[in-house]
């Protein structure tokens, strides 16, 4: 039988009070990267149903592989945005094959602070953004080639 | 509606929370300030046991079996339709036992939408639930019908304007909530079922946040229907009421097909069973129905005006110490107008993370949308922090989630 054990003081305290670092409310209240791109090249918007979250992200291009320039907007809770803000400073002079390799722990290993399953949708928002972001522009480029190729 | 107190039990908080054994977790270490109530209400010790105690005892599937455990089944679970019907003062066979207030407001809108044609209208309000959205929505694009929405005046409250411009002749349907689950505001629902009949218009009520902790008579609002879930009211989740007028269900047709709800199945064509049985296809949750029987027992046991008279001192307390708390915005109508739900918003910090700094007090509030998305957008904001209490909640846990909001601006060092 599976049977409910209150968890002890503890456990329940360990990493507790690590969340709000100097950091974490350094980039929330200082966002690095903060703002729009006039034409980007790639633009995504999407939001966090469970809390409201929201991010955009947009993204200039050299020669199609390569991001010279990458700015976000959005509205949220101190974790969504400071990791918004981190992945945007860690993204410039990527090439998209490189930020297409960025998981969900490299994120949590940037923001550096014990993350628990419910704020897990928080910290991951700006890298699922930024994904389908270059997921919608490389079927465009695909598309595009077909055709340039079909006329 | 009498307004004198019913001398049933004098209410006393400290007997109450003896009832409630979830009140004697602690989180993080510290006693467990439970303000989470419009979400899902904690339950009472006697809830826990009748369901224990059906499976323990007489677990049988219900209407299906000549046996003495079937017969024992049968009887709790008609029972608790008895129980509701008399808690809102409507009849048996106006009873329907749902899954929730979601699966309640589906069932009447894939129902009724069935008659709507394209230049018919629905009209609900900008404060309503998704639950109480959606379904219109999906339904009023399938027929072609248009979807009107009530406005909120700067108060807080439903516009009156709004009101008697977007109910018309084309208004088929009206359905709203009776009390706003973010900003509280206890709507003029008797009224406004006025206009929608005037109108010809069906009304329907959403009685979620209501049915716990107010005095629901659907004959003195005269509602056609009326939605709400167990779960907040004491009782199991998986189970909610929808009422509906009997003359209305008897022309309605089900929603659900399948066992329990028919008289007689040919190869071809069936017959639809007897009110409620019609509306409830399946095995039903036999458990929960039972459950939640037990759940107005207690309600009952303690009075509604009682609960009612409670909450409504934890309100204005709340509207009080908030209010002196630096930084805070409280959405929503004065105490006067509301029942016991107090939305508010931190300057600079998000919903989110005050719920989590809340959290490590102990202090369980909810943070979001709230299912109310339309809402957030009228109110120009993203997230809300929502407190909410019920019976068991003190004025003391109150001003700890005050004191607790002073946390909030060290962490943030605003
Ligand atoms: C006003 C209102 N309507 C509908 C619902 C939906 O209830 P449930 O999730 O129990 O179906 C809720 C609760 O979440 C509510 O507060």
């Amino acid at each position: 039988m599976t049977e409910f054990k209150q968890p002890t003081v503890e456990e329940d305290v360990a990493g507790l009070d690590m969340i709000y670092r100097e950091h974490i409310l350094d980039h929330y209240k200082n966002p690095r990267n903060h703002g729009n791109i006039e034409h980007p090249d790639i633009s995504f918007h999407d939001n966090n149903p469970l809390c409201g979250d929201e991010i955009k992200i947009e993204v200039k291009l050299d020669a199609q592989t390569h991001i010279s320039d990458v700015k976000f907007t959005g509205r949220g809770c101190a974790i969504s945005q400071c990791a918004a803000s981190m992945l945007t400073e860690e993204l410039k002079d990527k090439t998209l094959e490189e930020a297409k390799k960025i998981t969900n722990q490299d994120i949590i290993g940037m923001l550096a602070i014990p993350i628990s399953p419910v704020r897990m949708k928080c910290a991951i928002l700006s890298l699922k953004v930024l994904e389908a972001g270059i997921y919608e522009y490389e079927n465009k480029q695909k598309l595009q080639k077909v055709r340039i190729t079909d006329s | 509606m009498s307004k004198t107190k019913l001398a049933l039990k004098t209410f006393d908080v400290e007997s109450i929370r003896k009832d409630f054994p979830i009140l004697k977790r602690r989180i993080f270490g510290k006693p467990l300030v439970y303000l989470d109530n419009s979400a899902t209400a904690q339950k009472p010790q006697v809830v826990i046991d009748a369901m224990t105690d059906y499976y323990t005892n007489y677990n049988a599937n219900v209407h299906r079996g000549i046996h003495k455990l079937s017969e024992e089944a049968t009887h709790a679970y008609e029972e608790a339709h008895e129980k509701v019907a008399k808690f809102i003062n409507g009849s048996f066979e106006e009873i329907i036992f749902t899954k929730g207030t979601t699966e309640s407001l589906n069932l009447v809108a894939y129902s009724l939408g069935k008659a709507l044609k394209p230049g018919d209208e629905v009209v609900i309000t900008e404060m309503e639930h998704h639950s109480n959205i959606v379904p219109w929505q999906q339904v009023c694009k399938e027929k072609g019908a248009a979807l009107k929405f009530i406005g909120i005046a700067e108060d807080g409250k439903l516009d009156w304007n709004s009101i008697n411009s977007q109910i018309t002749k084309k208004t088929k349907i009206v359905s709203l909530t009776h009390v706003s689950n973010v900003l509280g505001t206890i709507n003029p629902i008797k009224e406004i079922g006025k206009v929608a009949h005037e109108n010809n218009a069906i009304f329907i009520v959403d009685a979620a946040q209501s049915v716990p902790r107010m005095r629901v008579d659907v004959k003195d609002l005269d509602a056609d229907f009326l939605a709400f879930s167990g779960h907040k009211m004491y009782g199991p989740t998986g189970i909610g009421v929808l009422y509906g007028k009997k003359n209305i269900l008897q022309d309605m047709s089900p929603f659900l097909y399948g066992g329990d709800m028919i008289k007689e199945v040919k190869f071809h064509e069936s017959r639809w069973n007897d009110l409620p049985w019609k509306f409830e296809a399946g095995t039903p949750n036999i458990e929960q129905g039972i459950g939640l029987g037990v759940a107005i027992d207690y309600i009952n046991s303690i009075g509604i005006e009682n609960i009612e008279e409670h909450e409504r001192e934890l309100t204005k307390h709340a509207m009080k110490v908030l209010e002196e708390v630096p930084l805070v915005t409280i959405y929503g109508p004065d105490a006067e107008s509301r029942s016991s739900v107090v939305a508010f918003n931190f300057d600079n910090v998000h919903a989110h993370d005050v719920a989590t700094i809340l959290d490590r007090e102990g202090i369980a509030v909810r943070a979001g949308h709230h299912c109310a998305m339309p809402l957030m957008s009228v109110l120009n904001i993203i997230a809300s922090v929502r407190a909410s209490f019920a019976i068991y909640n003190t004025k003391e846990e109150i001003d700890k989630l005050a004191a607790s909001l002073a946390t909030v601006r060290k962490v943030f060092k605003l």
